[in-house]
């Protein structure tokens, strides 16, 4: 297992979000995780990546228990995100936004303080100007990355947490807003990351995607979780259509 | 060159120091108005260190650097729990008692002013200004420059991307506070005297609205703000007393046409 989650619980209040929650994904796999809303998914992902700390249980990356890591320090473990609602710096330009990522790999005080704004060829300067061009972006890099589309913002994220170079990605909602081209050209992104062996766990609502995409799939209610299984399966699982169409009973 | 020209420029020196004091905190989201505080410990540490101890004044002005540097860096600790309007509070309130300290101080004079007078020259005031400028700017082709702006832009994510979020801060206030120092003793050294009732929040707004006039977006942007608050003033002199009624309307004017600020960016750097 690259990365798993053991008896994992959060409350706000008294109200419990993630309830007891364990699952793991195997190196090179993905898994979707998916639910009504509410049902505590990006929760999850901040627990993952140490945004709220849990009140119970453990995370654990590659073998090692990160749950009292600070969340700074695991990006450089390799596990990167993306964000529900879009979040580029909106006084940086696009290249720089990206660029940002980049500190993950070479960290400290000599990275900071190296300069990346001289000269003609800086070699992360121009790393990130090539992940640009290869998700198509190159045109927006001198852009302030604020008043840009959406489409465009949310294929900014994706090449920024890839400039992390994460052994685990953490997508949350990469498909919504998306219209169908743009769903399919993430499909196709995703799938050429997936093939480098990057180990990739969704949050999404577009079934359709999520089908074609992952191959196992979790199913969170309330915070507990309710199903595990192939994703082909998730349609004849009667605990996933009470949690998402209600009971026959009431139905009836 | 005339006397009136060299102490105009001197004044533009200091006041570019100034701003890029305000400037460094401000980039990564704090409004200091405590800007005038570590001027004033800049002033009065680096006039005692020449006046008390015969310090050569420029070392004098170096170790106040250190001494507003380490200053700042204290304070740093329990002002950054702050954020926003908050903030700019606690270091509104710290500039209070740095004055108020100050005030009651009789081995600097207290409320009389301090003499100091060991001279620093011109052109020494203004190779300083120019290795500040220099200095800065270079920093922000670095990493740092996109890291500070990325941490005022959004703590949380640029957390996740692995920064140190309360690390930029420190270092961008703590740098702040030591410019400010600097600023405050090449004055000391240059004027050969000081007060510390000149030290008060009204000198902290005055430096923060150069950055802002020249505008955040840019490394530039303090230094045209520096040099239209020093300047203008001086090229209204023909029109006499009115000269500051002319002076708050024209930049009511630059304000209201460019509320960002004069200098706006595409880039901290660009191709």
């Amino acid at each position: 297992m690259v990365l798993e989650v053991r008896e994992l619980s959060m409350s706000f209040g008294g109200l419990k979000v993630v309830d007891q929650l364990s699952f793991g994904v195997a190196r090179g796999e993905r898994l979707a995780l998916i639910g009504p809303n509410g049902a505590g998914k990006t929760t999850v992902f901040n627990l993952i990546t140490g945004v709220y700390a849990p009140d119970g249980g453990a995370v654990v990356l590659e073998g090692n228990d990160i749950t009292a890591l600070p969340s700074r320090f695991r990006i450089r473990r390799g596990l990167a995100r993306t964000f529900q609602n879009i979040r580029l710096m909106a006084h940086l330009t696009v290249l720089e936004n990206v660029m940002i990522a980049q500190y993950a790999r070479a960290p400290g005080i000599g990275a900071l303080f190296q300069p990346v704004g001289f000269g003609r060829s800086n070699r992360w300067r121009e790393e990130a100007r090539g992940a640009l061009a290869n998700a198509g972006l190159e045109s927006y890099a001198s852009q302030m990355a604020g008043g840009l589309p959406y489409g465009i913002q949310k294929r900014i994220e994706l090449v920024r947490a890839l400039l992390a170079a994460p052994r685990v990605l953490l997508l949350d909602e990469p498909a919504a807003g998306l219209n169908p081209a743009e769903t399919e050209a993430l499909h196709q992104a995703l799938e050429a990351i997936a093939a480098r062996g990057v180990t990739l766990v969704v949050v999404e609502h577009d079934m359709q995607f999520v089908g074609r995409l992952c191959q196992r799939v979790v199913v969170l209610n309330f915070g507990v979780k309710i199903a595990e299984c192939a994703v082909a399966e998730i349609h004849r699982d009667p605990r996933v259509r009470e949690a998402y169409l209600g009971t026959d009973e009431l139905a009836a | 060159m005339s006397g009136y020209l060299e102490s105009v420029l001197v004044l533009l020196a200091i006041n570019t120091v100034l701003a890029y004091a305000a400037f460094l905190p401000m980039v990564a989201g704090q409004l200091n108005l405590g800007v005038a505080a570590f001027v004033a410990i800049g002033a009065y540490s680096g006039g005692y260190l020449s006046q008390t101890y015969g310090l050569h004044p420029v070392l004098a002005a170096l170790a106040a650097v250190v001494v507003a540097g380490i200053m700042g860096w204290l304070v740093a600790f329990p002002i950054l729990r702050t954020r926003g309007i908050y903030l700019a509070l606690a270091t509104f309130a710290l500039n209070q008692v740095v004055q108020g300290t100050i005030l009651n101080l009789n081995v600097v004079g207290g409320a009389s002013g301090y003499p100091v007078p060991a001279h620093i020259g011109f052109p020494v005031v203004a190779t300083f200004a120019v290795l500040v400028v220099v200095a800065v700017v270079a920093l922000f082709h670095t990493r740092f420059g996109i890291s500070v702006t990325a941490v005022s832009d959004d703590e949380r994510v640029a957390d996740l991307m692995g920064l140190s979020v309360r690390g930029l801060q420190t270092a961008a206030f703590t740098a702040g506070a030591a410019l400010a120092g600097l600023g405050g003793a090449l004055y000391a050294h240059h004027f050969n005297y000081i007060e510390a009732q000149n030290y008060g929040v009204l000198f902290s707004i005055y430096v923060v609205l150069y950055v802002l006039l020249g505008g955040t977006q840019t490394v530039y942007g303090p230094l045209l703000g520096a040099a239209v608050f020093t300047l203008l003033p001086e090229l209204l002199r023909g029109s006499a007393s009115w000269r500051y009624v002319i002076f708050a309307c024209l930049i009511i004017a630059i304000m209201s046409l460019r509320p960002q600020g004069v200098l706006l960016r595409k880039a901290w750097f660009s191709k």
